[in-house]
């Protein structure tokens, strides 16, 4: 493996979202992530492309794993990676976005890392800056690394996107990660059901492109891939589900209700799971069928893959979205 | 061993059918196995109606047992009789009871009770909101396996608005019904009957109409965002038959039902502050009656319930304010109802369609249909026969009704569960 560009150049300054990227982007994106698969798995993980590079990983909002991927993503890449919370002195003081953005901005960083609890807020940031950003989560928007590794995911064990029936199942209203996926899956040519209670669906759901089931048997039904979103603790109790056990009774993903899938289903998870609610633990730790590990080992590697890409990006070009 | 049963020289009343004609039913192991003229004996058991109606058992869908927790009041021994005698063969009970039905052990409970009792069959709502406080919906999906036929939050309104949405939003995912008590809480706080001349006169504090009407004006908005299934209880005012009327015009999924306080009394019957006129919603004026008369004839108001609550003597002779609200109206059912067609108002087949077929439907029972294969579940009447309302002859627990001494016209001669007979009137016995 050379430090060489290995695809053509991505031609987008950002990257804020999966809605705009073409289905060459995240293919280049895709295979430009399996080539550090085989890479991340030897005992010298260390490479050069971003030697003298700054990342800065900015959290408005907490994160174990996307934070720690990213971190591990740049620095594997040769980058300098910082991070900042949310906890950071000037955010607490009450500084607002735009400020903290433009004293970064001065510090001359190549990327930023941006996760925020807002949806939009990033895409307001990367206004503001000169350096590329990544958007690691706004709000219920997009989470377009996550899709990414998803498709990777996907793409290693099934050979292909196109044609495959995925099933989102759970809170789709409240998940940045259902909307990137959905984006993602149209735009390669997946067919995209959404599995949940009328509640944890957001209004007109149908016009993103999706088959809406109210119902496991008949959302899984067939299906090669079973995408389960976690189901946040102050959603379960009577506001937008009655129980845990209600929910879990009737949404949660247990080997019964696996059975409509083919016998050859994925089961992924974003992460973190609550075990018993929306999963069965049986069926999270199925090393047949869950390929929930896989996917935050695929994590590192399509990060680094999007770090390299929008480093080399050209810097004239127009903002994605 | 099969049992059979054959009902002869009946009038045979089946409004899903339009039938009305004379013939004989016989049924076998509980059902309805055919309908016909002069059919075979065959060793079965006659039951001969002597010329008499016989119609399918009233589906009374909103009634209160007081049973778990009030059993003074009432229990499902005592509703279960005053139901067998008013030719009711399957109730709906409110949750509100002590506990409330909000677990799905409890709606097992009433079921394994309506076992025991074995007269008329008890069904049950389930709370929409955990405690019927109208915050948290409850286990709308498990409450339903276990059999509630519905989710409402019985004599409370469910107020807030984002609930409602939310009830009626996740109910769509198992589409079930919502149930609402449609009185505007706020509107309504403190008062005692229908705001206006009579009020003012006795010194009453009233609670305007629109309490009723906005309720439904709202609900009607959130059934149309949600796409629920939504029913609307004792629907009381020209305005809420209205806003109805134009909701099913436009196709929504809505239903509703009335009360006969609402079309056989006026506010005039609270007199000197007779207290068993003291129901909720209140008796309201002559021209709401007048509403609900014609929106029980052009079929917006679907189904006649008896809004069955009982009240000892403790709650209810007390000041006018402070007395409880509702009436006993399970062995008053059907002649009130039957009103309607001697006053020349509802067809006869039609009231009998809002006593048990529309109710049916709407609950999604199979029940309230003379049909083959169908539970046979009927109510045997005298269409004719004049008498007087006497509660003395109740046998629910409570006597709290405005009807009195009232001349009617109809009587329950016989109901029939499952073939088997759970009332016969003694002294008009066929």
């Amino acid at each position: 493996m050379t430090d060489e560009p290995t695809s053509s150049a991505f031609p987008h300054r950002h990257l804020l979202g999966i809605e705009g990227l073409s289905p060459d982007d995240i293919t280049a994106l895709l295979d430009r992530s399996e080539r550090y698969i085989e890479h991340n798995r030897q005992a010298d993980k260390k490479r050069s492309s971003l030697r003298g590079r700054t990342i800065i990983n900015l959290f408005f909002e907490s994160s174990t794993r996307t934070r720690t991927s990213f971190e591990l993503a740049g620095k594997r890449l040769g980058g300098d990676v910082i991070n900042m919370s949310a906890q950071w002195s000037s955010i607490k003081k009450g500084e607002t976005l735009i400020d903290t953005a433009m004293t970064l901005n001065a510090m001359h960083p190549d990327v930023l890392i941006v996760r925020h609890p807002e949806s939009g807020a990033v895409q307001l940031l990367s206004e503001k800056v000169d350096c590329a950003v990544i958007n690691a989560g706004d709000g219920m928007h997009e989470h377009p690394t996550q899709a990414l590794l998803d498709a990777l995911t996907i793409r290693l064990r099934k050979g292909r996107l196109q044609g495959l029936t995925v099933a989102i199942c759970g809170d789709v209203a409240h998940s940045r990660v259902a909307r990137s996926n959905i984006q993602l899956l149209n735009t390669m040519g997946a067919r995209v059901r959404v599995v949940a209670p009328r509640t944890l669906l957001p209004a007109e759901t149908e016009r993103l492109g999706v088959e809406v089931f109210h119902d496991m048997a008949l959302g899984l039904k067939d299906v090669d891939i079973v995408m389960m979103l976690r189901l946040q603790l102050e959603r379960m109790q009577g506001s937008f589900v009655p129980s845990l056990r209600e929910y879990f009774h009737f949404f949660g993903l247990d080997y019964q209700k696996l059975e409509a899938a083919k016998p050859d289903a994925l089961i992924m998870h974003p992460g973190p799971m609550n075990r018993g609610v929306e999963i069965d633990t049986e069926v999270a730790d199925d090393i047949d069928r869950s390929v929930i590990r896989q996917q935050v080992e695929m994590g590192v590697a399509v990060r680094m893959a999007c770090l390299e890409a929008l480093s080399q990006a050209p810097r004239n070009v127009a903002p994605a979205t | 061993m099969t049992t059979r049963t054959l009902f002869t020289q009946a009038r045979l009343l089946d409004p899903a059918t339009r039938l009305d004609r004379k013939g004989d039913i016989l049924v076998i192991d509980g059902c309805i196995a055919q309908i016909g003229d002069r059919l075979a004996r065959d060793g079965a058991e006659i039951v001969d109606c002597g010329g008499h109606c016989l119609a399918p058992g009233i589906v009374d869908m909103r009634v209160q047992l007081r049973e778990p927790g009030d059993e003074h009041q009432e229990t499902m021994a005592t509703a279960g009789a005053a139901a067998a005698a008013g030719g009711v063969t399957t109730m709906v009970a409110l949750p509100n009871t002590d506990p409330v039905i909000d677990e799905f052990a409890l709606v097992e409970f009433v079921a394994r009770r309506s076992r025991d009792v074995g007269l008329t069959r008890i069904r049950t709502y389930a709370a929409a909101t955990k405690g019927l406080r109208g915050k948290e919906l409850t286990e709308m999906g498990l409450l339903a396996r276990a059999g509630a036929l519905g989710f409402t939050d019985g004599i409370a309104a469910i107020a807030d608005a984002v609930v409602m949405r939310r009830a009626l939003s996740y109910a769509t995912t198992f589409d079930l019904l919502v149930m609402q008590h449609p009185e505007e809480p706020r509107l309504a706080e403190g008062g005692t009957m229908t705001e206006g001349e009579i009020a003012t006169r006795l010194g009453l504090p009233g609670i305007n109409p629109a309490a009723e009407i906005i309720m439904i004006e709202r609900d009607l908005r959130l059934v149309e965002i949600t796409g629920g299934r939504y029913h609307a209880a004792h629907v009381s005012t020209a305005g809420a038959v209205d806003a109805i009327r134009r909701a099913k015009a436009r196709g929504l999924s809505v239903t509703c039902d009335t009360a006969p306080p609402y079309f056989a009394l006026n506010e005039t019957a609270v007199g000197e502050y007779r207290t068993f006129a003291k129901v909720s919603p209140p008796l309201r004026s002559e021209e709401d009656r007048r509403a609900v008369v014609e929106g029980l004839r052009d079929g917006t108001i679907d189904a006649i319930a008896s809004d069955h609550a009982p009240q000892d003597q403790e709650s209810k002779r007390l000041p006018f304010a402070s007395a409880a609200s509702g009436m006993v109206g399970l062995e008053t059912l059907l002649p009130l109802a039957l009103e309607l067609h001697h006053n020349g108002h509802v067809p006869l087949l039609q009231v009998l369609a809002a006593l048990s077929q529309r109710p049916a439907e709407i609950l999604r029972l199979p029940a309230g249909k003379l049909g083959e294969g169908m539970p046979a579940d009927f109510v045997i009447f005298d269409l004719e026969l004049p008498w007087r309302i006497a509660v003395d002859a109740f046998h629910s627990k409570c006597r709290n009704s405005p009807f009195d001494g009232r001349p009617t016209q109809g009587r329950v001669l016989r109901t029939v569960i499952a073939g088997r007979t759970i009332y016969r009137d003694d002294a008009k016995a066929s």
